[in-house]
């Protein structure tokens, strides 16, 4: 076969063709951010982490948006869009994608928007009486009828709100726990079938929601023209730091049992990584998206860096960071689908630049989470003054 | 009773018509002699499949049977025809080439060291598929009488059951969007006929087996070969039972 344009060695002769475009790589990365973003919110609330009050509202609403978002390249990828319905109507409960749905709303419409709207409610109904013409009409509608904001009412709102945020981070862990086991329990490819999968996905989700939300308040305060709150930011890359360390432990130890085991697969595995996964498996994901942000917020762990010198290391290694999580998002779905399951031969994909499963509409779904963020922010300013809870009840 | 001539013609023009209406209309309802159901039970079915390697020419009538039969798009392939060629002891490497899907044959194997083999490859027909566990609707199924097959008015076209499938069966349609595999020609073999595939093969390579039934010579052929699936290790409970394979085989 290996006339074939893409195609070295042997692959059985439908494998040629990539089933899983860059839009199911997009799909991972965005219910990771949405994870990560989630989690970070959690440890202000939960874990009562006050430092990181700044970044509270803002990790739920860069949630929100790219939750919104995150079933959209999964409807684009299918045969037959019109028939997505039939997954919640006649779900097959031995499959693991069967579930998608399920997981989705129920983080959707039992977590995310019942956090948000309750954490938000005396803010919405402020606004809902202090707003005019159409916006007044808006928050009316979002306060959902509920205009009490009296110290008994707020403060039942705060212990429902910290009880949905309890109950939220198993559900951010199953989000993408759950992620991770639609591939790593395809025993069919060795490159997925591990049962680490959903572990990495949720420690990786982690790192790209929380690097995602630094962004996101850095951009945000520079369009508010406010300071970066140093304390929030030097927190919130300690955390990050840890979670990178136990996530990209967790990778190495699948490549050293992979290497030391030393399977069927892994002579065919190890080629593909050192020749066409190597610019964004070694290079990309490893390398620039590990190691140097690694170092980078270690760096930052041991010496005392001053405030400006650390808020550029910090926004660098975020960067460096989402690059190379989506790195290693492609190389978990493209890199699954390049080598032939003979383990004889390996194929290309070919990256469609304006097909309904091209760059063009990928892009586009990227950026759409962050029309949507900067819609909410509008709707829903993070940063209102609203008197704590604890002050109206006491 | 006198009758003209008109009226005889006329009669015995409407008797022919109306007998050999109601004729067809008893074989509709009841099945012809050939090639119709006559009252087809699945629950007395369990269909698998045999191949012998060693009969195996590669002469690419199978695929080209099934291609007929089955409508099978152009660079797709319900079944096919693999080659392989394995030099000394070197059984982890061989060199594996279908050109086509082996559609037109293979070219003459070049040099004569080593072995050279023909694998004729289909959908195994697993009896714990995991294309069928994995399909979020249950588009994907299996027949009471033991054949994977797909509901092409279901399908979502997500392709979970590409990726999940371990021998490279399955793939997307490229105009019904849904996906499609080998069906063991079920709308033959419920007729009392074979597949596509084993009529067509000139050596008797592959045959259609039915496991209930006990006078099928697949009892026959299983008691007196080395039997084996591909890729036992993943458990599948494939139904394509090979006798000859080599361990090169993937």
């Amino acid at each position: 076969m290996g006339h074939l344009a893409g195609v070295d060695g042997f692959m059985y002769p439908n494998e040629i063709e990539l089933q899983w475009s860059i839009l199911i790589v997009l799909y991972p990365f965005i219910t990771g951010l949405v994870a990560g973003a989630f989690i970070l919110a959690s440890l202000e609330r939960v874990f009562k982490v006050a430092v990181l009050k700044p970044t509270y509202r803002l990790s739920l609403l860069t949630a929100l948006a790219f939750l919104l978002v995150a079933p959209l390249p999964l409807q684009l990828h299918l045969g037959h869009p019109e028939r997505s319905l039939e997954m919640y109507l006649t779900p097959h409960r031995s499959s693991a994608m069967a579930m998608f749905g399920f997981v989705y709303l129920w983080y959707l419409m039992v977590v995310l928007l019942v956090e948000i709207w309750l954490d938000y409610r005396a803010d919405i109904v402020q606004l809902a009486q202090t707003s005019r013409g159409p916006m007044r009409l808006l928050y009316r509608i979002m306060t959902l009828g509920s205009m009490n904001v009296g110290p008994a009412s707020r403060s039942l709102d705060d212990r429902v709100g910290w009880l949905v945020t309890l109950i939220g981070i198993p559900s951010a862990f199953l989000l993408h726990g759950y992620v991770g086991f639609i591939f790593g329990s395809v025993k069919a490819n060795a490159w997925w079938s591990t049962p680490l999968m959903p572990i990495v996905f949720v420690f990786s989700a982690m790192v790209s929601g929380i690097a995602a939300v630094v962004l996101v308040y850095y951009a945000y305060s520079w369009f508010q023209r406010r300071p970066i709150d140093m304390a929030c930011v030097d927190a919130i890359a300690r955390f990050l730091f840890y979670v990178f360390v136990v996530d990209f432990s967790l990778e190495m130890l699948d490549l050293v049992h992979r290497m030391y085991e030393a399977d069927e697969s892994f002579r065919t595995l190890d080629f593909m990584v050192k020749t066409r996964l190597f610019v964004p498996q070694i290079v990309l994901q490893i390398t620039l998206g590990t190691v140097v942000p690694l170092l980078m917020l270690g760096a930052t762990q041991v010496v005392r860096f001053r405030e400006a010198v650390r808020r550029r290391l910090y926004m660098i290694s975020c960067c460096l960071t989402l690059i190379g999580i989506f790195a290693m998002r492609w190389n978990v779905v493209i890199g699954g689908q390049l080598f032939s399951k003979s383990y004889l031969g390996y194929t290309t994909y070919k990256l469609e630049f304006a097909t309904r499963e091209g760059l063009v509409p990928a892009v586009a779904l990227m950026v759409l989470p962050l029309i949507i963020l900067a819609v909410l922010l509008k709707l829903l300013p993070p940063w209102r003054q609203q008197e704590p809870v604890d002050a109206v009840t006491q | 009773m006198s009758m003209t001539r008109r009226e005889m013609i006329t009669r015995t023009g409407k008797f022919i018509i109306l007998t050999a209406a109601a004729a067809e209309g008893l074989q509709q309802l009841t099945g012809s002699a050939q090639g119709q159901p006559l009252k087809y039970d699945a629950a007395k079915h369990w269909w698998a499949m045999t191949l012998d390697v060693e009969k195996c020419i590669g002469c690419g009538n199978c695929v080209r049977a099934c291609a007929a039969e089955n409508d099978v798009p152009r660079g797709y392939f319900r079944t096919w025809i693999e080659r392989y060629h394995v030099i000394g002891n070197d059984i982890e490497h061989p060199t594996v080439e279908s050109p086509d899907g082996g559609i037109h044959g293979f070219p003459p194997a070049a040099g004569d060291d080593g072995k050279w083999f023909f694998v004729p490859k289909l959908c195994n027909h697993c009896a714990h598929s995991p294309c069928v566990q994995v399909c979020p609707v249950g588009a994907t199924f299996e027949s009471p009488d033991g054949v994977v097959l797909v509901d092409e008015k279901y399908c979502l076209g997500c392709r979970y059951c590409v990726q999940a499938c371990p021998y490279g069966c399955r793939y997307i349609h490229p105009k019904k969007k849904t996906v499609d595999k080998c069906t063991l020609c079920y709308h033959r073999i419920t007729r009392g006929l074979t597949t596509a595939c084993c009529e067509a093969c000139p050596t008797g390579a592959r045959k259609l087996a039915d496991l209930k039934d006990p006078n099928d010579p697949v009892h026959e052929f299983l008691r007196n070969n080395v039997v084996q699936v591909l890729k036992p290790q993943m458990a599948t409970g494939s139904k394509a039972y090979y006798a000859g394979l080599d361990g090169s085989v993937r």
